[in-house]
């Protein structure tokens, strides 16, 4: 809410600077985001009245002037605006005059004649963006006086941030109030006189929506001038307060609703067939408002209609067909309690926000209506005259808004601010605040004032106390607690241990978005079903991820774009599957993955530089699944995935069950990324990897170890894996050691098949073995894999 | 038959001209070795009158103990050359750099929240997640705000339907905690959280760590001391704070908490005293236990804590913006 400081002080004036104040509501919650001067520095521009206007002789488009400005000489001025005439009353910079830009005014010849002087418009002072002509002042303005005091510019525009609970503070009234409060001063509303009653139309009223309408109150006013110029000075406040003014009786209504925060709403009285009624729409009823739009209503919708349709969305958004025109002079005035749950979110599921639906959704003070009738009433008549029937209220009692009554004790206060503030001011802060306020047994009785929707409960009133107290006058203090240690398991891994595994093997930890392009995504995943967002803030953002592979493949080419060629990306983080057992169908799970891409290590005077492989990136998988110091249950099996190189990917598996995959980009996918060279990739789920066996020792054998070394021959098909995995579980337990160091094919190897070299050691606990045993337990081995996997010995 | 001291005279002066080991071997045969010089004047002994024989053979011994004496010495010498040519054949260029010394990072917003996560977790606090797609009860309903509630609106939610979205905040975890767990309770709760907004101040995905904690005699009081030391430790900074009042629909009192900077008050964080609708939500009654809760941004804390300009570069992954957080 933006309003003018100077008229929220002709309302309550403490005797703060203007910084001051806007610190003191800040303070008080109602949070200034911005200020700023009405209008720009300037010097020495005075009223004038123009007493001799004629055309430049040597120009079409230049008036020569003559201007009083109250001293013994009329100063000559060429003006440019067409709207400079005779009698004008106008804002005169004269010569030694400094405009905002730091623009001088000086003796000048236009074309000859001589100007003294400039005829200012609004723009030429800081007071608007752009303007049509000069300012027009009123004709009673004192000339010869300083424009800068009669139009009173020094003041600023405040933008307060107001919170959602504090519709009381949406107009001038209550945001002196609320300052009055914060000064405990009281504020002073205006005094104007009603307008008397002069003639006896009347509109009939039939509130039908009494739960949404509990109290409508409507008055003819007839033969209104509507070629009047609304006033200066409200044209003026409403401009310092974010409203550009558009005719009077508009200006007045929205007049009424900064300096009350009520709004209002004019028709046009020859537009009304019979009667007014307060109804909810029918479903699919149409209304064209006032924007020109037609929309279709929804049943839920308050309408204010007359026998036979729509007129206007209720606190909302006026008709067109029933809207004040020009030509206008009949209207018919509506000054209502529209209730908050019948306006809230009504105009934002017609893409509407209307100052009008602003207010009436976070609640209209329920017995403002007839003073604020009576305010635009006065106004109206005031600026475009016309004859005044008497106000019609219709009003249904029971469901207007009560007044809570609310018990705040002694002891919840203290309990919730942790600090006691003394009985005597929470009263007077109560009373302050409007509520009319008992107190008795260490507790207070407080009835919330009408315009207050937000005190309801005890905590309510806390917070008033608190927030007027001043929360900075609360003091700080340590939270006390048991010292009560919580569960430690040492068998679940810290996610930050994988990270740091990760870091210290120069992976460079990403976050991406959790949704991605569905287009890309369906390339690498194209089973997938993934979540759509319905209203994403672009397409290739509207897909929830099904993997974290997509969001990293582009970080991927990203980064290549920006000559960084040589990329290692983590990230954890969830993927959504539709899962119908899972909650809300969707199976949330957090994922590791990985990515990299480039040459192994940066260029080096010393290493020989070559590209990532499946290998590299496997090695890092590795050293995080050793975290886990439970080889054993990890496997990788050769395994395709529509997103991998067929021939470069596996499964990943731990206690035979598939927890991710890791493999070579699928080479079909590496330009829909726009890669350059081959990404290899890995996804694991995180829970499979985040419990760890704990250690647990065995004896050291003190007897010597003894190496042999085998090679196979097998099959090339046969995985080196299945073979050392088969060794493992026949070698017994004096088998301690076994390492593949060499895979060969090429000569000495029959095509087809390849060569694994195998490391072994064989060590007992107990005893140095024989040279026959160790010899037995190699043989062993050898028979048992040559019958396993058809292999020999290599010669 | 030569003078002994003039043999060990010569044999010095050949000894200092030898060049290398070898030489000085053959310098130490022609003296010292079975038909050397000194074997032999040994040999002569036998010739002398017994009472001579003594004094002699003492003589002839100390002369090759002086040639020896020598000889070792120069070998020393030639050692030592040896092992200094050596040396400085081998000697490397020590400002090379080192061989895979290259670590990577974590992504600044995790920096940022697991230091957040410490110091709150050597209060006790317990680390709680959740999901992101969330139903409207976790996001909205549980935490006081009905349908139609203005503060729906400004939250810019993504639906996926009405009743499911992403969540606008982690307090959702806060709800799903408490259906498992009884007070006294310290949670605290990173993680994603999404808004539909995009522009240079607004990302449509960031994070939050939000903390709750209920208990007895919790206060506001509590609350401000517990934050005043947390940004304080965060900021590693005398700061000035302040708590201004606000409103959320899940707290009352509620408020925002702004720091000074060199260019005025930023806001950095909301909290307040869990509402008693949301503390009923979370099956706890208001009259016996009150809780305080605060959220904050991770990014914005980052941005302030590291001088990060523009909110948007924390997901863009750019290498070049990742590596400055090591």
């Amino acid at each position: 809410m933006k309003f003018s400081e100077a008229w929220l002080r002709e309302w309550v004036n403490p005797e703060i600077s203007s910084e001051e104040l806007q610190h003191q509501i800040t303070m008080a919650g109602l949070e200034v985001d911005d200020v700023e001067a009405v209008a720009g520095e300037f010097t020495k521009v005075l009223v004038g009245e123009v007493v001799e206007c004629g055309q430049h002789p040597d120009a079409d488009k230049l008036q020569v002037t003559k201007i009083n400005i109250g001293e013994d000489e009329l100063i000559d001025i060429v003006c440019g605006a067409k709207n400079c005439r005779l009698g004008l009353k106008v804002a005169v910079a004269v010569v030694g005059a400094v405009l905002p830009g730091d623009f001088k005014i000086k003796k000048a010849k236009l074309r000859g004649q001589p100007s003294f002087g400039m005829l200012c418009s609004e723009s030429e002072l800081g007071m608007a963006d752009s303007a049509e002509g000069i300012i027009e002042l009123p004709l009673d303005a004192p000339i010869g006086q300083c424009v800068r005091e009669y139009l009173n510019l020094d003041d600023v525009t405040i933008d307060v941030d107001l919170t959602a609970n504090r519709a009381d503070c949406l107009g001038i009234a209550g945001l002196a109030r609320e300052v009055g409060v914060l000064n405990a001063i009281s504020a002073t509303a205006p005094t104007w006189e009603n307008v008397a009653v002069s003639i006896d139309d009347t509109v009939a009223i039939n509130l039908q929506a009494v739960e949404a309408c509990p109290r409508y109150l409507g008055r003819v006013i007839k033969g209104i001038n509507q070629d009047v110029a609304t006033p200066l000075w409200m044209v003026e406040k409403l401009r310092r307060c974010g409203v550009r003014s558009v005719d009077a009786v508009v200006d007045i209504t929205q007049y009424v609703l900064l300096e009350f925060g009520h709004p209002m709403h004019a028709f046009d009285l020859t537009k009304l067939e019979g009667g007014i009624e307060v109804r909810l729409a029918e479903q699919d009823e149409k209304l064209t408002l006032l924007d020109g739009k037609e929309v279709k209503l929804n049943a839920d919708t308050l309408v204010i209609a007359d026998q036979s349709k729509a007129l206007a969305m209720a606190g909302i958004f006026g008709g067109q067909d029933s809207g004040v025109q020009a030509e206008t002079t009949d209207i018919f005035l509506e000054s209502a309690f529209f209730a908050p749950l019948a306006i809230a979110g009504r105009a934002r599921s017609y893409g509407l926000h209307t100052d009008a639906s602003h207010r009436y959704e976070r609640g209209v003070d329920p017995v403002l209506q007839a003073k604020a009738m009576e305010r635009a009433t006065q106004l109206l008549v005031e600026i475009c005259g016309g004859q005044v029937g008497p106000i019609t209220e219709a009003v249904n009692e029971a469901t207007l808004p009560t007044q809570a009554t609310i018990t705040l004790t002694r002891k919840k206060l203290d309990r919730l601010i942790g600090h006691v503030v003394e009985d005597a001011r929470v009263t007077e802060i109560l009373t302050q605040l409007g509520c009319e306020v008992t107190f008795a047994d260490n507790a207070w009785t407080a009835v919330a004032p009408t315009y207050r929707f937000d005190m309801e409960i005890e905590e309510d009133l806390i917070e008033e106390v608190a927030r007027v107290y001043g929360y900075n006058n609360i003091p700080n203090i340590a939270p006390q607690a048991a010292l009560t240690m919580p569960v430690h398991s040492e068998a679940s891994l810290k996610l930050s241990k994988i990270r740091d595994m990760l870091v210290s093997r120069e992976f460079n930890e990403a976050i991406t978005y959790s949704f991605v392009d569905p287009d890309k995504q369906l390339k690498l995943h194209p089973e997938a079903d993934a979540l759509i967002l319905p209203h994403p803030i672009s397409k290739d953002m509207s897909a929830m991820r099904v993997s974290l592979w997509t969001g990293l493949l582009e970080s991927v080419s990203k980064n290549q774009k920006r000559q960084q060629p040589r990329v290692r990306l983590f990230e954890t983080g969830l993927r959504f599957i539709k899962d119908e057992n899972a909650e809300n169908g969707i199976n949330q799970q957090a994922m590791l993955s990985g990515v990299i891409i480039g040459s192994l290590t940066e260029q080096h005077w010393d290493i020989e530089q070559r590209n990532v492989d499946f290998f590299d990136l496997k090695a890092d998988l590795e050293s995080v699944l050793d975290l886990c110091v439970d080889g054993g249950s990890f496997e990788f099996k050769a395994e395709t995935h529509s997103a991998l190189h067929p021939g470069q990917s596996a499964g990943i598996y731990r206690n035979g069950k598939n927890i991710g995959y890791i493999g070579a980009l699928h080479p079909s996918h590496v330009k829909p990324f726009a890669v350059k060279g081959t990404p290899i990739v890995f996804e694991v789920q995180l829970e499979a990897i985040t419990t760890r066996q704990l250690p647990s020792a065995g004896d050291i054998s003190k007897f010597p170890a003894n190496h042999r070394d085998l090679a196979f021959v097998v099959d090339k098909k046969i995985s080196a894996g299945k073979v050392l995995k088969f060794i493992e579980n026949i070698g017994g337990t004096q088998l301690v050691g076994l390492n593949l160091f060499d895979v060969y094919e090429g000569q000495g190897v029959i095509d087809g098949n390849k060569s694994l070299a195998i490391g072994l050691i064989l060590q007992d606990t107990t005893r140095t073995l024989e040279e026959q045993e160790i010899a037995d337990s190699v043989n062993a081995i050898v028979e048992a894999v040559s019958k396993e996997f058809n292999a020999s010995l290599r010669e | 038959m030569q003078h002994l001291d003039e043999i060990v005279a010569n044999a010095q002066q050949q000894i200092e001209n030898a060049v290398d080991g070898n030489e000085l071997e053959e310098i130490r045969l022609q003296y010292l070795g079975k038909k050397g010089l000194m074997t032999e004047q040994m040999k002569g002994l036998g010739k002398l009158p017994p009472a001579e024989k003594p004094a002699a053979g003492q003589m002839i011994n100390k002369a090759k103990q002086a040639i020896q004496a020598v000889l070792v010495a120069r070998k020393q010498a030639f050692e030592t050359e040896a092992l200094n040519a050596k040396l400085a054949e081998e000697t490397i260029d020590v400002t090379l750099p080192g061989r895979g010394a290259a670590i990577g990072n974590i992504h600044p917003v995790t920096r940022t929240t697991e230091r957040i996560v410490e110091f709150f977790s050597e209060l006790g606090f317990e680390v709680k997640d959740g999901p992101e797609v969330e139903d409207g009860y976790h996001n909205f309903d549980a935490l006081n705000i009905p349908p139609h509630h203005p503060a729906r609106a400004d939250h810019d939610t993504f639906y996926f339907n009405p009743d499911l979205v992403l969540r606008t905040q982690t307090s959702g975890v806060q709800i799903r905690t408490m259906e498992n767990q009884e007070p006294p309770v310290r949670i605290i709760s990173p993680g994603r959280v999404y808004r539909n907004d995009y522009d240079q101040t607004h990302t449509p995905m960031f994070h939050q760590v939000e903390g709750l904690m209920i208990a007895e005699n919790v206060s506001f009081a509590q609350l401000k001391g517990i934050l005043n030391d947390f940004l304080h430790n965060f900021f590693e900074e005398d700061l000035e704070i302040r708590f201004r009042p606000s409103y959320f629909p899940f707290t009352e009192p509620s408020a925002e908490v702004d720091v000074k900077g060199k260019n005025g008050w930023l806001e950095v964080l909301g909290c307040g005293m869990v509402h008693p609708t949301v503390l009923k939500s979370m099956g706890v009654d208001p009259e016996k236990y009150s809780g305080f809760a605060f959220g904050m941004g991770i990014e914005r804390l980052t941005m302030l804590r590291y001088g990060v300009n523009d909110l948007r570069s924390f997901f863009e992954n750019d290498l070049r913006f990742l590596k400055q957080f090591k």
